[in-house]
């Protein structure tokens, strides 16, 4: 099945969508990485508002490489990180705010319990940052660039960005968990 | 060749040759080699070696999951474009690391490390490369790819009039997985499922199809370093017993590109060996993602 979305995200969206699924995001992207991720958990214990809107969300877990021209800031290459170094801080920003997406790649060990009936991981193939940058049509703007480049948040609009696997669904199924224990079953037995 | 007086580019491959005739070959200028220091990490982060993208092909075309295929698929797709347009293929251009072979009789009359922070700080603006490096407690970035030991350079003298540069970015994904263990001497029979076990642990955070790096003995950060050159050998090179053993039984796991599922893992291993104490066994592994990037350059050298 392959699904096409717009943000903002709303919840019968991700919803219907099964493990497996191809899906393309058109809309906005908000790019939040490990020190962002620390920024929003931090400002919400202090009661602060934050400077973008999280409801309806799509996070895309990448450290994008920018460059400013006279127009403005300009996509050289975005492609996605790794999300696993997220997947501590995750719980508390889905409890703090409706995320509905979360785009990565490798994956996001013991959040599918979290995810469930609230958000999806959709998997981007890692690395491909070039295609990546061909489906982000604009930088509309960018907050906490005292964190740096790769850390700040970029406001992204795109355009059928994907193809985007369904990793891990609002129903508790992971592929990557699913993966990781078929291996671990074989390096046992290997190891016998 | 004595009445050469300046510098040509043979460009065969991935090496630019460069040659000074007779009483010049002392001298290099600090300019030139700042330009073609540049120049290699912009190929680098563009282009991968030959040998590395025909393995994803032809993993491509093996491969029978068709998810897994489809992420292959992306990435032959991602290198057309960076090529086409020039840009990184991958938006973590890594941290700069070179391994230089610097020969005993090249003379190049200035300060080489500092030539090579310049190529850094140079191509982090003009190609344009991510700012990565940063302090490790303050986390600040430096936003020029510079810092306290980075760039990162392996020197080895060697032999000969010649300096050899290779360049190899590495992106944190792939490094973060990475692992060194020290075993007892009597534990030869467990380093196999130490490289399993790392591989499984890491699923596809990686970024698989991989190339593993693995070096067995040498103190333990003589093994870490030689783990990661080995990621250098052509992908194409014959593997010993030792290492088509771990590859098959790694790619026997599933994890598959970019963790999955599917039959691609890795695309190669390669296994180095360096004496150690008698009672030590460092093991090292160092994990490379599909983007196996680097590209060399030689300096100086007769005709």
């Amino acid at each position: 099945m392959e699904y096409h979305l717009q943000t903002p995200l709303k919840k019968e969206d991700i919803e219907k969508l099964n493990a497996g699924n191809v899906v393309y995001i058109s809309g906005e992207l908000l790019t939040a990485r490990d020190e962002a991720h620390a920024r929003i958990l931090e400002m919400k214990e202090k009661g602060e508002k934050l400077p973008f809107s999280l409801e309806g969300a799509v996070i895309y877990h990448c450290g994008p490489l920018m460059q400013q021209a006279e127009s403005g800031w300009k996509v050289i290459s975005a492609g996605p990180t790794t999300n696993g170094r997220m997947s501590k801080m995750t719980p508390s920003l889905l409890k703090a705010h409706d995320v509905r997406a979360i785009i990565g790649k490798g994956g996001m060990k013991g959040v599918a319990s979290e995810l469930e009936n609230k958000c999806v991981y959709l998997a981007y193939t890692g690395g491909c940052a070039a295609l990546a940058a061909e489906l982000i049509k604009e930088v509309n703007t960018v907050h906490w660039l005292d964190l740096g480049m790769p850390e700040a948040v970029w406001v992204l609009r795109v355009e059928e960005f994907g193809p985007l696997i369904v990793g891990i669904d609002s129903k508790g199924k992971d592929i990557f968990a699913e993966v990781r224990e078929r291996a671990e079953k074989v390096l046992e037995k290997l190891q016998k | 060749m004595d009445s050469f007086s300046g510098i040509y580019f043979l460009i065969c491959d991935f090496y630019y040759l460069i040659h000074f005739g007779g009483l010049l070959s002392s001298k290099i200028s600090r300019e030139n080699f700042i330009r073609s220091i540049a120049d290699l990490l912009r190929k680098a982060e563009i282009e991968l070696p030959d040998d590395v993208e025909s393995a994803l092909r032809k993993a491509e075309t093996a491969e029978e999951s068709q998810v897994a295929k489809s992420q292959l698929e992306a990435i032959l797709k991602n290198l057309e474009i960076a090529k086409k347009h020039g840009v990184p293929m991958c938006q973590d251009t890594g941290i700069m690391i070179f391994f230089a072979e610097l020969g005993t009789e090249f003379q190049p009359g200035f300060d080489l490390e500092a030539a090579l922070r310049e190529a850094v700080i140079l191509a982090t603006a003009e190609v344009p490369l991510r700012p990565n490096a940063v302090d490790p407690l303050t986390r600040k970035n430096s936003g020029d790819n510079t810092g306290v030991g980075i760039p990162d350079i392996h020197w080895k003298l060697v032999p000969g009039n010649q300096l050899k540069i290779t360049a190899a970015p590495k992106g944190a994904g792939s490094e973060n997985m990475s692992a060194l263990r020290m075993f007892n001497p009597t534990e030869t029979g467990n380093i196999r499922n130490f490289v399993l076990e790392t591989i499984v642990n890491a699923g596809g955070m990686p970024c698989p199809p991989l190339t593993i790096g693995v070096e067995i003995g040498g103190s333990s950060d003589a093994a870490a370093r030689l783990a990661k050159e080995a990621l250098l050998e052509p992908l194409d090179a014959p593997m010993n017993g030792l290492e088509i053993e771990i590859l098959e039984t790694v790619n026997s796991l599933g994890i598959g590109c970019m963790g999955l599922g599917g039959s691609t893992t890795a695309l190669a291993v390669h296994v180095k060996t360096a004496y150690c104490h008698t009672a030590s066994l460092s093991v090292a592994v160092n994990i490379q993602c599909w983007a196996n990037r680097h590209a060399s350059i030689v300096f100086g050298g007769d005709e």
